[in-house]
């Protein structure tokens, strides 16, 4: 196995057989493919995963929905976990 | 408790296990069956009315269904329903006791997509796993194994409820299991069903409680449904929710529709409503009187005083219900012995009160495999 590494410079999106379900605390992931279930533990997290195809970059989605910079490394700590599992792919993959 | 914890603790818009039994029906009588299986209930769902509630449950969003029993591969319109979830993004996994699993419906089930099969063994061995689920059951499920492995199914997997007589097997069963190319699932032995009346022969002694826990954090790959959070207390917490998740991130329909709170409280006691009532599952699940007091703190009651409640959260609400302790008292089966001294309590005031069974389905003695007597094989 490969060790994933998430680049924020790059484009990003879920995976065509992952569904999100609002929930109090964020949302609740579920990847039809591999039958991984994870949480996504904030609203904001949440806001960065479903604006991610629209950009160019993690990064500029980061940006765009208005995350605090000092906050940037926990979301891409979040979204490294989440592309280790398959949730999130490259935009131009798969 | 974390805030994940705490966040579900509070409850979820859907849930997020949803175990679902499709009929009593079953041709086997184990003698830990959590919900008295055997005989079809004349009030059981229709067709239509199962389709209705898969309909809700898409709408729902509930990703996934685990199917059981009973046996629900007697349902006439077994293949239909799987069907039908599956075409709704409804994924299904379900138990069996695999003696449906013949070579062509094996085939028929490796060709669906978004289908789990767990096939029930209770023991690594003919003579410990008939002795709970009945003779010829260890020859058949390994039969079905065959079938699945023969038609590509893929990865199935092996469920076992854990009990005194197989616990000493574990390496045996990862081994099996891995023969297969198969997952093992593991599961708590609990006080429910038929399982009220094997459960103080059965259940693990505290020395294989411990050895159980240690053998899980060796095998985080090993799937446990959470079923073991009380074993936390013993230290490291085991991998998963570890919280009792009755109402708040689990629940069961049973076979004519009642909801309850988990899939060992078939007990009136734990009835939250029924899809057939207006507002159907979404209803029961979002504004029953039940699992709105479920989401509720919890009363630590009498393990306030004990440091490891954070872990544990006292255990099993069922487990403890079924052997007659309070549901602030400490778990049957607590890693400190707290819930056996509260046991002995009670038998020196005058025996345990044992909550009376509401909903049996087993068939009338005699009826139905012949079990091995239950003796221990030293």
């Amino acid at each position: 196995m490969t060790t994933y590494v998430f680049d924020s410079s790059r484009k990003w999106r879920l995976h065509d057989r992952v569904a999100l379900r609002p929930e109090p605390f964020g949302a609740l992931a579920y990847h039809y493919g591999n039958r991984r279930l994870t949480f996504l533990r904030s609203h904001d997290l949440v806001s960065v995963v479903e604006s991610l195809p629209a950009h160019n970059s993690a990064r500029a989605a980061f940006d765009a929905v208005g995350l605090d910079p000092k906050r940037w490394p926990s979301f891409e700590h979040a979204l490294t976990s989440l592309a280790a599992g398959d949730f999130l792919v490259e935009a131009d993959s798969e | 408790m974390t805030a994940l914890t705490d966040q579900l603790s509070a409850g979820l818009n859907s849930p997020i296990c949803l175990t679902w039994e499709w009929t009593y029906a079953c041709d086997l009588q184990c003698v830990h069956c959590l919900s008295s299986s055997g005989r079809r209930d004349p009030r059981e769902l229709s067709t239509e009315e199962m389709k209705a509630i898969v309909d809700q449950l898409a709408e729902m969003q509930v990703f996934y269904v685990n199917i059981g029993g009973g046996e629900p591969m007697l349902r006439p319109d077994f293949f239909e329903l799987v069907e039908y979830c599956v075409e709704k993004g409804v994924g299904v996994k379900f138990s069996t006791n695999g003696g449906r699993i013949t070579a062509e419906n094996a085939r028929r089930l490796a060709a669906m997509d978004y289908v789990d099969i767990q096939l029930s063994l209770d023991g690594v061995d003919e003579l410990t796993n008939d002795a709970v689920r009945g003779e010829g059951t260890y020859a058949r499920v390994r039969e079905a194994m065959d079938h699945l492995r023969d038609a590509g199914f893929g990865t199935f997997k092996l469920s076992v409820v854990m009990t005194r007589e197989n616990i000493p097997q574990i390496d045996s069963y990862a081994q099996l299991a891995n023969e297969y190319g198969a997952e093992l699932r593991l599961t708590r032995f609990r006080p429910s069903g038929r399982g009220v009346d094997t459960w103080h022969d059965l259940h693990p002694t505290s020395a294989q409680q411990v050895e159980l826990y240690n053998w899980l954090l060796a095998h985080p790959e090993v799937l446990t449904g959470d079923s073991f959070f009380h074993l936390s207390a013993l230290g490291e917490p085991l991998p998963g929710l570890n919280l009792c998740g009755a109402g708040r991130v689990v629940c069961l329909i049973d076979p004519v529709g009642d909801v309850y709170a988990c899939p060992f409280v078939l007990h009136d006691h734990f009835r939250a409503g029924s899809v057939r009532d207006e507002g159907g599952f979404a209803a029961v699940w979002r504004s029953s009187d039940l699992f709105t007091s479920l989401r509720e703190p919890t009363n630590p009651g009498a393990c306030g005083s004990c440091g490891s409640y954070d872990a544990c959260g006292g255990g099993c609400m069922a487990a403890k219900f079924f052997t007659g302790l309070p549901l602030d008292a400490p778990d049957p089966e607590c890693v400190f012995g707290h819930g056996e001294e509260a046991l002995a309590e009670l038998e020196r005031n005058g025996g345990a009160q044992r909550p009376v069974a509401t909903s049996d389905h087993s068939k009338p003695r005699g009826v139905g495999r012949k079990r091995i007597p239950l003796t221990v094989v030293q």
